[in-house]
């Protein structure tokens, strides 16, 4: 079975984010006022699994070994269908 | 002796490590594709700096899972010495030689300047050829250096005397103004368990002649060459 699955990648709460704090002061150089800003990154990835939970635990195993670095990164997997 | 300068594809520094072995410090140096692998025993194993694979995903992330990083890691197993210099070392933390994470400044640009280390461990193998508290000036170049690591790591760190390196003023003073990057506690040169691993953001290579402004980090190169000379 072929399954779609998102990756989302962020950094751990209390990480520092200096490109979202860039990020946010630039919105405010536009005159908008953001209370928070964080940043994450998204992974869309099509694979063969032969079931749902195949396919979550190869994603999981994907963001461990590479995809997220577990010093700073959390993550979430969500498999569609 | 002989020692292998790992290229990447991105890699840029890596003319310059051998060089610098080769000419200014007179060992053998080669330079070894990472396609080809580790095809013989070196004595030591340098990871230059540089942009490998574009510094894609995370500075090193990429070059840190190609093959040739299970015969470095094997290679430091045996107790051999691998230095990272600047992608090189973003690369041994990511391959898990080296505990915490080399990411982005906490000004997220691309630093370029000279800076003062000072040593706070003149008793590994990279850094004998100096004195404890000696305070050098060599040059970073980086825009992922800032050293991050839990806090129970850094006080193992600490108590195990596994920091080479931290950013300090020209007196030798550790302070949040000389902290370019933003690096926890100024740490700036990371030693691994065993001693025989060194991963460090400034470039020694690139002080190591009178004729470039500086030869404070040439001792890093002497230090390793007298290291395996003593082990015979």
């Amino acid at each position: 079975m072929k399954y779609d699955v998102t990756i989302k990648i962020a950094l751990k709460e209390g990480m520092l984010d200096p490109e979202a704090s860039a990020i946010q002061n630039a919105i405010t150089n536009l005159g908008y006022t953001t209370e928070s800003l964080r940043t994450a990154r998204l992974f869309l990835i099509r694979l063969d699994a032969p079931d749902r939970e195949a396919a979550r635990a190869m994603a999981q195993k994907i963001c461990e070994r590479l995809l997220a670095n577990p010093v700073i990164h959390r993550y979430e997997v969500e498999v569609a269908g | 002796m002989r020692f292998a300068v790992i290229q990447f594809g991105g890699s840029n520094c890596d003319r310059d490590v051998q060089y610098v072995l080769s000419e200014i410090c007179g060992v053998d140096a080669d330079l070894v594709w990472y396609k080809e692998g580790l095809l013989r025993s070196y004595d030591a194993v340098v990871l230059p700096g540089g942009f490998s694979y574009g510094d894609y995903l995370r500075a090193g992330a990429i070059a840190a899972r190609t093959p040739i990083m299970a015969d470095v890691i094997r290679h430091a197993m045996n107790g051999k010495l691998v230095l990272g210099i600047c992608n090189g070392a973003q690369i041994l933390a990511e391959s898990g030689l080296m505990p915490g994470v080399f990411t982005i400044n906490n000004y997220p640009k691309f630093i370029c300047k000279p800076v003062h280390l000072r040593v706070e461990n003149a008793a590994s193998p990279f850094t004998s050829a100096y004195r404890n508290g000696d305070v050098i000036r060599i040059p970073i170049a980086h825009a992922e250096g800032r050293y991050a690591a839990p806090a129970e790591t850094l006080a193992s760190l600490n108590a195990d005397n596994r920091i080479a390196f931290r950013f300090c003023d020209e007196t030798g003073t550790v302070t949040v103004a000389c902290n370019p990057n933003g690096a926890a506690e100024n740490i700036t040169g990371v030693l691994s368990e065993q001693g025989n691993v060194l991963a460090m953001m400034p470039h020694p290579e690139r002080a190591s002649e009178t004729i470039l402004g500086s030869v404070d980090g040439k001792p890093v190169f002497d230090s390793m060459i007298g290291f395996i000379e003593r082990k015979g």
